[in-house]
């Protein structure tokens, strides 16, 4: 239906792998461990209902840098804050209660306000941005929608003769389904 | 035997993951009558201040009964008091997800959404205060086109910026709360239900890129979200502090109107959940023990509410300035005796009756509480404005005198009918409870005890 190059960029090629399907949380712990081990800690997805500490920890992925959108947003918007007060007071300077035209002090409170907004659109724009070159990378993968309410899964991205010897390993930590993709 | 083990765990075990999923989507299906009611009251309410309003614009500000020197009056009453009302959404969303409250989970929701339709309700009332709604953009400070010249040493101005900012920022932290949870009705949901959350989950899977940025954002909005909450209603209050008018020119505002806005925003989630807890069946998730802790919260803001009072009045008279005591003494005693006294007593004595367990624990009690402090809280900004303004002592002879008329009731209606409008539509179409947050402060599904650091 696309166009090629849209349909590269929206619907890219199924990626080949196996899918697990765990109740639990340990046995997923225990299931990414065994991954890792086995030199499979890149070619992982972690499906979760909610965010677990357990699961970061096993996975032990750097600490996002959406932080770093947060502090240039807020300094930006300070930034901005400083200049929109300054250079309109001085563009067409009226003195107003006999006070300084650049009066710093109430503009600090128009600073504030502007760091906070920029900080969290900025914040905003990093986490999709971030969360979509994440998803540009993973490819479209196997999904299950238990994944959103009860259950944990694990892709794994691999060639078709590695998916032998994944989906025992994934059965062996504890998996209630395992499926190729 | 038997049957009393299996009945024990079942209570004991009924909070599972699935179930929070499937309790919270429920409330996306029929609701039935009594919520057909409440929107039919709501739509009802708006439209009679709609009404009140086009008679506003037809005929002028001079339906609303201002007299000199009471040109600030029920409008922006109505302003600060829907203000007021946003705190406490943030204030739980945010401050109490730093704190690591888990109870906020099963009520953060509700408060959240609260705090962006009142937001919205807000921001009416400058526009109708100013009476030509057409010319409303002069308000909004950009460089200096067209002659405006915006002094950036008025708090009118800060104003501005603070409740922008307010609601974008309210507005985006209650959107990506709402994302996980769209997606988790979105994968039970069916038919043009799951179409629309599909579109509106934005993708969301929940894999662990996703949760790991997402984490970290919501941390650092948390921590913007902090201290702009505490800045609004600072701002709000220096609109009146920053000038001389006597009961006004106070150091106190700051901390006063905050704990103020959130002493009635806590009482309006309280209103607000009762009826919610009761229409869609949610008494297993928002229970007994999320009321005491609201009001616990409405307690000790209470607290500091009257602790206010006390103060103002003290300082009144030991500061010995004569305009400032005559101020107080027209406050208690003038012509508006009557609004004076019911804020003291619907917020200086009424929040006494939390410190009894009992009270706390009682939903009805609770749910009568929260609205006298609401409207004890709207007397507060109207005696602090109006009773402030008509007391003036600077042109006696000059003062008019003020009294609120049928439009301007009228108007006040009408945003509480639009307020609860947009609310009830928010709770039957999106998930008014956090789905993945009330899964959090659940113990996780294991195989076994202590296999998991």
């Amino acid at each position: 239906m696309l166009p090629k190059v849209l349909t590269d960029i929206f619907h890219p090629p199924q990626t080949p792998g196996v899918l697990a399907v765990f109740g639990h949380l340990d046995a997923a712990v225990d299931a990414i461990g065994r991954l890792k081990a086995g030199g499979h800690g890149e070619a992982l997805t972690v499906y979760s209902p909610i965010p677990r500490h357990e699961l970061e920890n096993a996975l032990d992925h750097p600490t996002s840098p959406v932080r770093m959108w947060t502090l240039i947003g807020g300094i930006t918007g300070c930034g901005i804050g400083a200049w929109l007060t300054l250079y309109m007071s001085y563009d067409w300077p009226v003195v107003v209660g006999g006070k300084p035209v650049g009066s710093i002090l109430p503009y600090v409170i128009i600073m504030f306000e502007m760091t906070v907004l920029f900080g969290a659109l900025t914040t905003i724009l990093g986490l999709i941005l971030n969360a979509l070159l994440a998803s540009r990378h993973q490819g479209t993968i196997a999904y299950d929608p238990r994944f959103t309410n009860d259950k944990f899964g694990i892709f794994v991205r691999c060639t078709p003769d590695q998916a032998g010897p994944l989906e025992g390993l994934l059965k062996g930590s504890g998996a209630e389904e395992v499926r190729r993709a | 035997m038997a049957d009393t083990t299996a009945t024990t765990s079942t209570s004991a075990t009924r909070l599972t993951y699935d179930f929070v999923t499937r309790a919270i989507a429920r409330t996306l299906g029929n609701p039935g009558k009594g919520y057909y009611l409440l929107l039919a009251a709501a739509v009802s309410l708006l439209s009679v201040g709609i009404v009140c309003l086009l008679f506003i614009l037809r005929y002028g500000l001079g339906l609303a009964g201002y007299a000199h020197p009471v040109y600030w009056a029920v409008y922006i009453t109505c302003f600060v008091f829907w203000v007021g009302i946003a705190h406490s959404g943030t204030l739980i969303s945010a401050i109490l997800y730093l704190f690591r409250s888990g109870w906020r989970t099963a009520v953060y929701r509700t408060a959240e959404a609260m705090t962006v339709f009142a937001v919205m309700t807000a921001g009416l009332f400058p526009l109708i205060h100013i009476g030509r709604q057409w010319y409303f953009y002069w308000l909004i400070p950009y460089p200096n086109e067209r002659g405006l010249w915006p002094n950036f040493k008025s708090p009118l101005i800060w104003d501005e910026f603070a409740i922008g900012t307010y609601f974008t920022v309210s507005t985006v932290f209650l959107i990506m709360g709402l994302i996980p949870d769209i997606a988790a009705v979105r994968d039970v949901a069916t038919g043009w239900r799951r179409k629309l959350y599909a579109m509106t989950g934005l993708g969301w899977r929940g894999t662990n890129e996703q949760w790991r940025h997402y984490t970290r954002a919501y941390l650092y909005l948390a921590a913007l979200a902090t201290p702009l909450v505490l800045s609004v209603h600072s701002v709000v209050s220096w609109d009146f502090a920053m000038a001389i008018v006597p009961g006004w020119h106070a150091t106190l505002f700051a901390p006063y109107f905050v704990a103020g806005a959130i002493y009635s925003g806590v009482a309006l989630v309280i209103t607000l959940l009762v009826p919610i807890r009761r229409l869609f069946h949610l008494e297993d998730i928002i229970t007994v023990r999320h009321f005491e802790n609201l009001a616990k919260l409405c307690l000790f803001t209470g607290l500091i509410v009257s602790f206010s009072y006390v103060t103002e009045n003290f300082v009144a008279w030991f500061g010995g300035n004569a305009d400032e005591r005559a101020g107080f003494w027209f406050r208690a005693f003038g012509s508006f005796w009557w609004a004076s006294w019911t804020m003291n007593i619907c917020n200086g004595l009424l929040p006494w009756l939390l410190w009894f367990k009992k009270i706390r624990t009682n939903i009805t009690g609770l749910f009568v509480i929260s609205i006298f402090v609401n409207i004890g809280m709207w007397f507060e900004r109207f005696v602090i404005i109006v009773v402030s303004l008509a007391g003036e002592p600077y042109e006696h002879w000059a003062n008019g005198g003020y009294n609120p008329t049928w439009a301007d009731w009228g108007i006040m209606a009408g945003s509480f009918g639009w307020f609860f409008m947009w609310f009830l539509l928010f709770v039957k179409n999106f998930p008014a409870v956090s789905i993945s947050e009330v899964k959090e402060v659940l113990p996780p599904p294991k195989l076994a005890k202590g296999r998991v650091a």
